[in-house]
């Protein structure tokens, strides 16, 4: 396999980066109460929204969960908009209807929600409509370890293998399900052999190495766009936070929380950078604050950005007009 | 003796006092074990009964709430645990074409007594998966008692008669309700430490008054009485019904109320059309129209999916200012 390039990298990194920065300040504002609802943060799993992503076109289409700000954002997301929206603002992505679960973003074709293991249905019917359009677009859909025990998630890869459709199950598997384990909730050890059952492959990879993410996905776009059918990956990390803001963790053992701490995917990286690649430290610290300046930007935006109407409630129920 | 309990505590000390009376009551849902419940309703279970009677299953809601039929069919007395009500579409076909109709399609050869307990409402932000009502789709479905407490007491003696209880119920019990540090409002109340049992399908009478009935259930209880201490401060007074449960219905009381006051108001947290409020105004029209000296009133969420953003979501769903214009219009037509 080829080894990434220095520019490829530090463009991983930079992501990366921005993703952090951006969950751990939402995070912050979560808590003082401005914004509503639950919030659920994908610190440590970084790795697997960019990896996956750098794989990734324009026209290729992602379906996500509940913890779908990385994900967005390793997609390209206008950062304004999305804040906007986790704000409820009417310039945000959906008006200010959907908020921090319930993402859409025709522009870079994606959507996402709060319903476990709802996303991969979905995802098999993009693919469908990629190839009955005859186009060698993909589709992605990223799920958790805990949507691989719904049904939706044997019913999609079947429907996808049997129809051969240009699918990649991206499994995030970071140890929990709110405060089930995978050990509590799963009869086998690993979810990729599961994808024998359905005469597809299988991969198993280290969510928390970009590198090995982005390699691993690789193969599976190539095998999609090919038309040769889906490809179920599982890449294991850790959930760093509370399954949501407010989650006192009480079923986290303390050792293993820390332990995960030193395995996660920016440190690791960073130590890639600083001593396989040259990178400095100072080039380091210099994306960080590009980053955060963009942050404060987009944060600013949907602060100072009105509010939609009490009354627009009522609107989008239905497509205006309705018939073609 | 009394004590001063949250509704999620009233909640789990009737599920801790059923678990102790009979070995077949057993709870199993999505982190109602270690975490306690997502709600808090849970909290000290699994310390007392051990994972073989609080289990925390996998995300599997078809599969676990299916588990919970077929093990009632055997004779156990599952308490089964939906996180949220949204989520029931994942599990829907175990709802309503058999835990509601094995009874019947049975000739009554099988019976499920089964509760299914889950969480409802909006009014904190959680946007339109996270915030349904949708106790009028589960008792439009034949066969499903439907019990929606708005107390702490209310909730622990409903609980055990539904536990009780020879078919499955469906239990509703609204987040706004349960008193957790993360969402706003939450009661409190007092509720005899003994075991206690409240009949299903008896309506209770929250505030009694002459001028118009509010008829009304779960969080909206609370948001009546509170409407109705501002129209008593203008000499209007509300009688206020708590239905309790929906299936049962006890018309009774709700004809006798209108009997007396000549007004109805029904306020709903659900969606406006084809649901609870459209029921009892019908029930209303039927029996008691003769009754009426203004048309029937609703208030309820006007068919548009729950929205995220504050000032939208505030708009749709029914409060305590709505309550008070719509009752103070109504008396006045
Ligand atoms: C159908 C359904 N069941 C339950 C939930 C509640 N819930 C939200 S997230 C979650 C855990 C999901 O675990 P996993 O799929 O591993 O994703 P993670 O949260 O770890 O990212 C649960 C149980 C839900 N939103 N939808």
């Amino acid at each position: 396999m080829a080894k990434l390039t220095k520019e490829e990298l530090i463009k991983m990194y930079s992501q990366m980066v921005l993703i952090r920065l951006f969950e751990s300040k939402i995070g912050e504002i979560y808590g003082k109460g401005a914004i509503p609802g639950e919030m659920h943060l994908s610190n440590g799993q970084e790795a697997i929204a960019v990896g996956v992503c750098a794989n990734l076109r324009a026209d290729d289409a992602i379906s996500s969960t509940h913890r779908a700000h990385g994900h967005m954002i390793a997609k390209g997301v206008d950062l304004k908009k999305m804040t906007a929206e986790l704000f409820g603002r009417k310039a945000g992505l959906c008006k200010g209807k959907g908020g921090h679960m319930h993402l859409f973003d025709p522009s870079i074709k994606f959507g996402c929600g709060g319903i476990v293991g709802a996303g991969l249905p979905l995802a098999v019917g993009s693919g469908l409509a990629f190839k009955r359009k005859g186009l060698d677009s993909v589709s992605v859909v990223f799920f958790g370890d805990g949507a691989a025990n719904q049904g939706t998630f044997h019913e999609s890869l079947n429907l996808a293998a049997l129809w051969k459709l240009p699918v990649i199950f991206v499994c995030e598997d970071n140890c929990y399900g709110i405060s089930v384990t995978k050990e509590m909730s799963t009869a086998i050890k690993s979810n990729a052999d599961r994808a024998v059952s359905y005469g597809i492959p299988g991969v198993a990879a280290d969510g928390n190495d970009v590198a090995e993410v982005y390699q691993a996905t690789k193969a599976a776009v190539e095998r999609a766009r090919k038309g040769e059918g889906p490809t179920l990956l599982e890449f294991t990390t850790y959930r760093l936070m509370g399954h949501f803001e407010g989650d006192p963790e009480v079923y986290k053992p303390k050792e293993e929380h820390e332990e995960a701490l030193r395995n996660e995917p920016i440190i690791r990286l960073e130590k890639v950078l600083l001593e396989e690649y040259g990178v400095s430290a100072e080039e380091l610290v210099k994306i960080k604050e590009a980053r955060q300046a963009e942050i404060e930007e987009a944060i600013k935006f949907a602060e100072t950005s009105p509010w939609p109407k009490p009354e627009e409630a009522l609107e989008d129920v239905f497509v205006e007009g309705g018939v073609r | 003796m009394s004590r001063i309990l949250t509704f999620a505590e009233a909640i789990s000390e009737a599920m801790a006092q059923e678990m102790e009376r009979d070995e077949r009551v057993f709870l199993m849902g999505e982190d109602v074990g270690r975490y306690g419940g997502i709600f808090g309703t849970d909290v000290g279970l699994y310390d007392k009964f051990g994972p073989d009677r609080v289990i925390d299953t996998p995300i599997s809601e078809s599969a676990f709430i299916g588990a919970g039929i077929g093990a009632a069919m055997e004779g156990l007395r599952p308490i089964v645990e939906l996180m949220f009500v949204d989520f029931f579409g994942v599990a829907m076909d175990q709802i309503f074409n058999h835990m509601a109709k094995i009874t019947y399609m049975s000739g009554g050869n099988f019976s499920v007594p089964m509760v299914l307990r889950t969480a409802i409402g909006g009014g904190y932000g959680d946007a339109a998966q996270h915030s349904q009502i949708l106790y009028s789709l589960f008792a439009h479905v034949p066969g499903i008692k439907v019990v929606v407490p708005s107390t702490p007491y209310d909730a622990k003696g409903l609980l055990i008669s539904s536990i009780r209880d020879d078919n499955p119920v469906m239990f509703f019990e609204h987040k706004l309700l349960a008193g957790l540090d993360w969402l706003p409002f939450g009661v409190k109340g007092e509720v005899p430490e003994e075991p206690y049992t409240l009949p299903l399908g008896k309506a209770d009478i929250k505030r009694s008054g002459k001028d118009l009935t509010i008829v009304t259930a779960s969080l909206m209880v609370h948001r009546a009485l509170a409407a109705a201490d501002k129209l008593s401060a203008e000499g209007i007074e509300a009688e206020i019904i708590d239905l309790r449960s929906l299936v049962p219905l006890d018309k009774e009381t709700i004809l006798t109320s209108v009997a007396k006051t000549h007004r109805l108001l029904i306020v709903d947290e659900d969606y406006l059309s084809y649901g609870m409020s459209g029921e009892i105004a019908a029930v209303v029209a039927e029996k008691g129209l003769y009754d009426l000296e203004a048309p029937i009133k609703r208030l309820a969420v006007p068919d548009v999916p729950i929205p995220f953003s504050h000032p939208m979501e505030d708009f749709v769903l029914p409060n305590e200012k709505k309550i008070y214009a719509a009752a103070k219009a109504l008396v006045q037509e």
